[in-house]
């Protein structure tokens, strides 16, 4: 069962420093983004410097991955959302009603820890579980889509808990409304 | 890609199967009792056997005479059963194919069995290769003499059929050499893995690539005619469900059901139809479709997760996965879905079942206390024994006979890499299958035609 809260004001200060703590990660995610439709089954490496925009633009995917953040962190074999989740996914609902140009493809990963189908079928769970919980803060279910990597898109490499808890995670990916070119 | 090695792999009527009887040999007697190995009692002592160099009958026949002849000792000892006796061992060798058998000089390196061939390379390119086996302490053929021709170009596919003739005409039990292992070929570190189709003989000879790595590819897996493959592709950007013919190496989306994602097929004995996990909403159920195309049917309707769905050989169940009950756990159910029974019970988290092609057990991947296992139980989750232990092992495919399981083996950490492994079915003769590069989800094809 998805967790929901009622924003509070302690949430919302939560939410400011889980920014504050993300953006670091966030940095460290961009020079190795998890992209998706980039035509090769491999991982951009390095984008083009500027094709996601200014970070000090709050308008710009940039800003949204470095300072909203893009994505959300998983329990071992769980797909409900933590508090932390949550509050991330509220700032990201809040930035998806300001900025309308934009639609988003929501990625569920998995840890390696688990069999390829099962692995599958959990990523498809955390990537619902975030399109749930985007659309009960009012994103319109049309600008959401999800897919499902299961284990096969680790960002980290590692065989321990600290690299598995970086990729039992869904990240939101923006890309141009459809409808408004690109 | 090597397309012109593989259209030469998939031509037809390759081999031209002749039995003759020639004088003098019968077939095996029970003098000594019968010369056997019960693969069921699980052997601890390989078989001796002599498989000298065939008789080469043209001159330009002898490297090819040397190559089949290594080749079918290595298939046979590659399963622990048999021990080929070195060569240098020999009291005497054959003059020719047909001279008499020195069954002493046999015995006396104690050969138990014994394998003679012949090769004659004639114009074209076209070879004949004769066969024939002995049980030496008895002094008797095994089964009649064999021929088979084809283009010298074959002959690999020729000595895993000679090999495979020896195999099951001491064991009892059907071979599995002259098959092949559709997989996953992999390269580049682990987060940024690319990975592509690939197809190679059972012994990982004659590696060829089916698709590039543009798109994410999983778990390939034959039809039983050995013709086609289903797989997972990303080329969409969602996973889907693919159909390739290995012939053309066309493909095609197994459904167009847009928005949502398919994986996990497996298709049914007959080849008629294809069960696969389809995923919406974030709830992942299972499904058939018709191969030729149509609607699907939904075979399970839960709010948990049902995947890795496999048949039955008689095509009238299907085993599979689903965390219905808290974890991940084993069920069985009618073809045409139903009520399920669970089958798995001991501790940890079972999945990937695969049905034995003798219908007799089950073969899962377990997780217990942070390792894994490829394990085999029978359909009632009796006698469940684990064959391997690692960090990773996974999604094992079960050899034409039932006998021997292949599977993925991953290392752990940042450098950590996947490769195929074998085992048999007592857990013995562990050992890497060699791949041009990383591998993983391997399929074990049919036995060849």
């Amino acid at each position: 069962m998805l967790h929901r809260k009622t924003i509070s004001k302690g949430l919302k200060r939560s939410v400011r420093w889980m920014a504050m703590i993300l953006l670091p990660l966030a940095l460290a995610a961009c020079s190795n983004p998890d992209r998706f439709g980039d035509g090769t089954n491999s991982v951009d490496l390095q984008p083009a410097i500027g094709a996601q925009g200014d970070p000090s633009d709050p308008t710009s995917i940039a800003y949204f991955n470095a300072s909203v953040g893009d994505r959300v962190f998983f329990v071992v074999d769980q797909s409900s959302l933590t508090p932390q989740a949550e509050a991330v996914l509220v700032s990201q609902a809040n930035w998806l009603a300001a900025n309308p140009a934009y639609d988003a493809l929501i990625e569920g990963h998995a840890d390696e820890q688990g069999t390829r189908e099962y692995n599958l079928a959990l990523g498809a769970r955390r990537a619902a579980a975030v399109q749930e919980f985007l659309v009960s803060q009012g994103v319109s279910p049309s600008r959401l889509t999800t897919v499902t990597y299961g284990k096969e898109r680790p960002v980290e490499v590692c065989s321990e808990e600290r690299c598995y808890e970086r990729n039992r995670r869904a990240v939101t990916v923006l890309r141009a409304a459809a409808g408004l070119g690109s | 890609m090597d397309l012109q090695r593989l259209s030469r792999l998939f031509l037809p009527a390759l081999l031209a199967v002749a039995l003759f009887q020639s004088g003098g040999v019968t077939p095996a007697q029970a003098q000594n009792g019968p010369l056997r190995i019960e693969i069921t009692e699980g052997v601890i002592e390989p078989l001796p056997i002599a498989v000298p160099v065939f008789v080469a009958e043209t001159p330009q026949s002898a490297d090819l005479a040397r190559r089949l002849s290594d080749l079918v000792a290595a298939d046979l000892e590659g399963t622990g059963l048999f021990r080929a006796i070195p060569r240098d061992a020999y009291i005497s060798t054959p003059a020719s194919f047909d001279a008499p058998v020195s069954y002493a000089d046999w015995k006396a390196i104690n050969a138990q069995a014994l394998v003679l061939g012949s090769v004659r390379v004639g114009s074209g390119g076209r070879m004949t290769v004769k066969f024939r086996l002995f049980d030496v302490f008895s002094e008797t053929a095994l089964g009649e003499g064999l021929q088979l021709g084809g283009r010298e170009s074959a002959w690999r596919r020729i000595g895993h059929k000679l090999a495979d003739q020896v195999y099951s005409r001491i064991t009892g039990e059907g071979g599995y050499f002259d098959s092949r292992v559709v997989f996953v070929s992999e390269e580049g570190p682990k987060n940024n893995r690319r990975k592509r189709l690939a197809i190679m003989d059972y012994d990982g000879a004659g590696a060829a690539y089916l698709t590039d790595s543009s798109a994410l590819v999983l778990a390939p897996r034959f039809a039983p005619d050995g013709s086609r493959i289903l797989y997972t592709s990303y080329e969409t950007g969602l996973p889907q469900v693919y159909l390739m013919d290995l012939d053309t190496l066309r493909r095609r989306a197994l459904s167009d059901q847009p928005g949502t994602m398919s994986f996990a097929p497996r298709f049914s004995p007959d080849g008629s139809k294809v069960v696969y996990s389809l995923t919406q909403g974030g709830n992942t159920d299972l499904y058939s479709a018709p191969v030729r195309g149509g609607s699907p049917t939904r075979l399970t309707s839960a709010p948990s997760i049902e995947t890795a769905p496999s048949f039955s050989p008689d095509g009238s169940q299907i085993v599979f996965e689903s965390d219905r009950s808290g974890t991940q756990q084993l069920y069985v159910m009618p073809a045409n879905g139903g009520e399920a029974r669970r089958i798995s019970f001991g501790q940890g988290r079972y999945g990937t079942p695969v049905w034995s092609p003798r219908g007799d057990l089950v073969a899962f991947t377990k997780q217990n206390r942070g390792r894994f296992h490829i394990g085999v139980m029978r359909l009632d989750g009796s006698e469940e024994r684990l064959l391997t232990a690692s960090f990773l092992d996974e999604g094992p495919s079960w050899a034409p006979n039932g006998r021997v399981i292949m599977f993925t083996r991953e290392s752990s950490g940042a450098a950590g890499g996947a490769a195929l492994y074998s085992v048999d079915i007592s857990g013995r003769n562990l050992k890497r299958v060699p791949t041009p590069a990383g591998a993983s989800d391997p399929a074990w094809s049919p036995l060849l035609k």
